[in-house]
C-alpha cells in the first residue's frame, strides 16, 4: 500500500489493551461483544473531534484539595500528580482535556450508588479536570485515594487508583483508563488490572513516586505519563530507515 | 527510526463514572467548576434519540454512560465542542436521551459521501475498553444503501439503524445490545 493511502490512524493494538471478555473480572462476562469488532479506516467522523478550552475550566478544577471545601481541607495524604501526554510517535499532545474521578482517602466515592461503610468526606468530591499545556504537560493536586472492596467472583479489593479520561484532537484518540500507585501490593491481585495481560502494559498504568516534584512539608508527588494514539504521519525517511 | 510508543492501556470507566464525566448526576455540587460539556446544536432539524443498553442476559445496563460526536446538517464538523454531547442511562429506567440535530453527510476516505450518522461511544462497569459504534437513520434508505461502512457489515447491519418513532415527530429509537442475538455492531476504527 502506498504511504499516501495509509489510514490516518493505525488500528489499536488489541493485544496490548484488555480484551472485552476477561472472565476473572465478572462484570465483563455479559457486557462484552461476542462478534469480532469490525475494522474500518477512520474518516473525518473519527479524525475530527471536540475541542475544549480554558474558558470552560473553573479556577479550582485541577485542585481536588480545594474544589469541594466546606470547612477545611480533605482528610488524606496530599499528593501532586503530573505527567506528559504524548502520542505514539512521541509528539507532545497539547490542549488535551483530562477529567479525573476517585474515591476519598477511606476508599469511598461521593456517588449515590456507593454504599461502602467508609465515611464520606464533606470536603472532598473526587472530581477534577485540567488541560495539557503546549508541551503536553498536565498536573493536578488531590489526596491519595484509599483501596476499597468490590463484589467480583467473591469479595475482592481494588488497589488505590484514579480514573482518568482524555480527549486528543481526534475522537479516534478517545481514552479512559485508571492509574495505580507504585508499590501497592493490591495491584497484582486485581482482576480489573489483570484484564491487561502484558506485564509491560500493566506497568504503564502505574504512577511512579516523583520525590523531586514533592512540595516540601506539603505534598508528595507522583508521575503518570500518558500515550494516546498517533496520527500516521511518520516522515518517509523514518519509514525507510 | 524513532521507536513507536504503545498507547496507554484502557481500563473500565467503572460504576462511578458519573463523578468525573457528569458530576451533576452523581450529586456533586459543581458550583466551583466551569461550565459543563454539552452540545451546541448548531443548525439543522432538531431530533431526539432515546434508547437503552442491554447486556447479554437482556438486562438493562443502568450505569452506562454514552458520548456522541457528529457533524451539523451541512456535513461539516463545527469548531469547538459543538456536536459533542454525553449523557447517562437513567439510574431507575436505564433510558438514555440525546437532543441534537440530524447530521448531514460526511466525506468518506475516497471523497464520496457517507450516509448521515452519529459516532457513539459506550462506557460502563465491565466494559474494559470503550465500545465504538454509529447511529444511522432508518429513514435514510438511499444514503444508507451507498454507505461504505454499512456495506462492509456482513451481519447485524440493522442494529445501527435508529427507527423513527411514529408517535412523535423527529424522534428516533436506538437500543444497544452489548452481547447476544441482537448484538450491536461495534467498530475498531
Amino acid at each position: 500500500m502506498a504511504s499516501s493511502d495509509k489510514p490516518v490512524f493505525d488500528p489499536r493494538d488489541r493485544t496490548w489493551h484488555p480484551k472485552g471478555l476477561t472472565p476473572a473480572y465478572n462484570s465483563s462476562v455479559l457486557r462484552s461483544p461476542k462478534r469480532a469488532l469490525l475494522q474500518m479506516p477512520p474518516s473525518l467522523s473519527e479524525t475530527s473531534g471536540p475541542v475544549f478550552g480554558h474558558k470552560m475550566l473553573g479556577e479550582h478544577d485541577a485542585d481536588l484539595l480545594h474544589n469541594a471545601v466546606v470547612d477545611g481541607d480533605p482528610v488524606g495524604e496530599r499528593i501532586v500528580v503530573s505527567g506528559r501526554v504524548l502520542d505514539e510517535y512521541a509528539r507532545p499532545q497539547p490542549n488535551v482535556l483530562i477529567e479525573v474521578w476517585q474515591a476519598n482517602a477511606g476508599g469511598r466515592y461521593r456517588h449515590a450508588r456507593d454504599g461502602y461503610l467508609a465515611p464520606l468526606d464533606k470536603n472532598f468530591s473526587g472530581y477534577g479536570r485540567c488541560l495539557s499545556d503546549e508541551q503536553g504537560n498536565y498536573s493536578f493536586r488531590t489526596i491519595r485515594p484509599g483501596p476499597y472492596p468490590f463484589p467480583n467472583n467473591g469479595p475482592a479489593w481494588r488497589p488505590a487508583h484514579i480514573h482518568i479520561s482524555l480527549f486528543g484532537a481526534s475522537f479516534a484518540q478517545r481514552l479512559i483508563t485508571q492509574f495505580y500507585f507504585e508499590g501497592d501490593p493490591l495491584i497484582r491481585h486485581c482482576a480489573i488490572v489483570n484484564a491487561v495481560s502484558n506485564p509491560a502494559a500493566v506497568d504503564r498504568m502505574v504512577a511512579k513516586l516523583d520525590l523531586d516534584s514533592a512540595i516540601p512539608f506539603d505534598a508528595l508527588a507522583y508521575r503518570f505519563d500518558i500515550v494516546l494514539r498517533g496520527r500516521n504521519e511518520t516522515p518517509l525517511d523514518a519509514e525507510h530507515s | 527510526m524513532k521507536k513507536r510508543l504503545h498507547e496507554t492501556p484502557s481500563q473500565t470507566a467503572g460504576p462511578y463514572v458519573h463523578i468525573g464525566l457528569l458530576p451533576d448526576a452523581a450529586g456533586i455540587d459543581v458550583k466551583h467548576h466551569g461550565i459543563d460539556i454539552h452540545t451546541g446544536l448548531g443548525s439543522g432539524t432538531p431530533i431526539v434519540i432515546t434508547g437503552v443498553v442491554r447486556d447479554g442476559a437482556g438486562d438493562i445496563v443502568k450505569d452506562a454512560l454514552l458520548e456522541i460526536w457528529q457533524a451539523g446538517n451541512d456535513g461539516e464538523f463545527a469548531d469547538g465542542h459543538k456536536g459533542f454531547a454525553r449523557c447517562h442511562a437513567d439510574f431507575e429506567t436505564g433510558e438514555f436521551r440525546f437532543e441534537t440535530v440530524k447530521p448531514g453527510q460526511v466525506a468518506w476516505t475516497d471523497g464520496s459521501l457517507q450516509a448521515p450518522h452519529i459516532t457513539l461511544m459506550i462506557y460502563a462497569r465491565g466494559i474494559n475498553i470503550h465500545l465504538h459504534t454509529r447511529i444511522y437513520f432508518a429513514d435514510e434508505a438511499d444514503a444508507n444503501a451507498a454507505d461504505p461502512v454499512l456495506n462492509a457489515i456482513s451481519e447485524g447491519r440493522e442494529t445501527l439503524l435508529a427507527k423513527p418513532d411514529t408517535s412523535s415527530n423527529n424522534s428516533y429509537r436506538f437500543d444497544v445490545s452489548l452481547q447476544g442475538e441482537a448484538e450491536t455492531v461495534f467498530f475498531d476504527i
